[in-house]
């Protein structure tokens, strides 16, 4: 097989791409898909403790690049899902440790075991941006609705441009329906107009999230969650399927809200 | 959960701050994006200015030169009133400019209408109420 390597960037800090990257994979592996989760933040590693997998990183991916450990030995397997792996972030160095180009070559060795490789991008438009995105087939950008998020996005679109690696898809996290009926958030058709790039998902806000990170379980595991379910419908999409947007996430006009909800309000 | 009724209608039209953000995004990101600072605006602004100002006197107080954007292309929206409209060696338009000038003192309306009300002639509220002329 020949593995494609999706970043999941965003600019700004704190937005949700951790739990982006997790949850994907998560779901992607659920969905049949053998997958690996870099974590590409040195210096502030994350991805394994929302993942709870802290307990088991012997290698992290400076060692691999540096020779000390071998890429296979580096893996982490998950607990629940025999296809999914984890490659850490080493913690006690700085993205300087690493080049784009030694990204590339890792991805490389990577693509023909895996179906999908998946990036998780510091946050910021330095050093570790350009090595989470170098060997990118695909990017997806994280944002919420909120001015800052969504002016960085701006930002890191018109980066992924100069790359040539744009324009990338939009993952819109913690939007609160309720705020965006009341007209005091930006709706999803506000945010794409804005950035101009094709909308890959919808995520609403869900209390559930923080549980879900305390106990290392990601929510798309939760099948009663909404923001479990449209992380699953991401997934799907990733996939290459057409999955309708869920009753919560639409943008739409009102017959079109009307179709879905007798049709059985979308999913 | 929303309920049938709120999923049917959507997003009402009321527009609160979420409008505010799109707006305020709409233009700092048009800034953003060609790299123009408001120092550079400014810059730019004032050049422009000195090549019109060349051929024409501007009145620099209202001069309005600002980025927009229309549906999905970036302008340039410069709005440049002049001082004189009309050709100075013109002298027959500058005449009429003169009596209209001179009318539009005599017709212009005392600043403090409601205290002179008491002082109006009868000729004058003829003036203000044309529907009685019909």
């Amino acid at each position: 097989m020949t593995g494609k390597v999706v970043t999941i960037t965003s600019g700004k800090g704190g937005v949700g791409k951790t739990t982006t990257t997790a949850n994907l994979g998560v779901a992607l592996a659920r969905l049949g898909q053998k997958v690996v989760l870099i974590d590409a933040d040195i210096g502030l590693r994350n991805l394994d403790i929302v993942l709870g997998l802290e307990n088991r990183i012997v290698y992290d991916l400076v060692d691999v690049v540096e020779g000390r450990a071998k890429l296979r030995t580096a893996l982490i397997k998950h607990k629940s899902f025999p296809d999914l792996y984890l490659l850490p972030a080493a913690q006690t160095r700085d993205k300087t440790a690493v080049s784009p180009q030694d990204m590339i070559q890792l991805c490389n060795q990577l693509r023909p075991e895996f179906d999908f490789i998946l990036i998780d991008c510091p946050a910021g438009i330095e050093r570790g941006f350009r090595n989470a995105v170098a060997p990118a087939d695909e990017v997806l950008i994280v944002t919420n609705p909120e001015v800052s998020a969504v002016r960085d996005a701006d930002r890191i679109i018109g980066l992924l441009e100069a790359e040539r690696k744009g324009p990338g898809r939009l993952v819109l996290n913690r939007i609160k329906p309720d705020m965006v009926r009341k007209g005091e958030m930006l709706a999803p058709d506000d945010v794409t107009d804005i950035l101009g790039i094709k909308i890959l998902g919808i995520v609403p806000e869900d209390e559930n999230v923080v549980p879900s990170s305390n106990s290392g379980i990601p929510i798309t595991l939760n099948d009663n969650s909404r923001a479990g379910k449209a992380f699953h419908n991401i997934a799907r999409r990733l996939m290459g399927e057409r999955v309708p947007f869920m009753s919560l996430e639409e943008s739409g006009g009102f017959f079109k809200r009307l179709g879905r909800i007798f049709s059985g309000g979308g999913g | 959960m929303s309920s049938f009724w709120e999923r049917l209608l959507g997003r009402s039209n009321l527009r609160g701050t979420g409008q505010q953000a799109k707006d305020r995004l709409q233009f700092v990101l048009l800034h953003d994006r060609l790299n123009m600072s408001p120092e550079r605006m400014e810059a730019m602004k004032q050049e422009i200015l000195a090549v019109i100002s060349k051929y024409v006197s501007v009145d620099e107080q209202k001069v309005d030169i600002a980025l927009q954007r229309r549906d999905s292309a970036s302008l340039l929206i410069a709005e440049v009133p002049f001082l004189t409209t009309i050709h100075k060696d013109d002298d027959e338009v500058d005449e009429n400019r003169e009596q209209q000038q001179a009318e539009d003192e005599v017709e212009a309306p005392p600043p403090t209408k409601k205290s002179r009300r008491k002082k109006a002639s009868p000729a004058e509220d003829a003036n203000e109420m044309p529907e009685d002329d019909a």
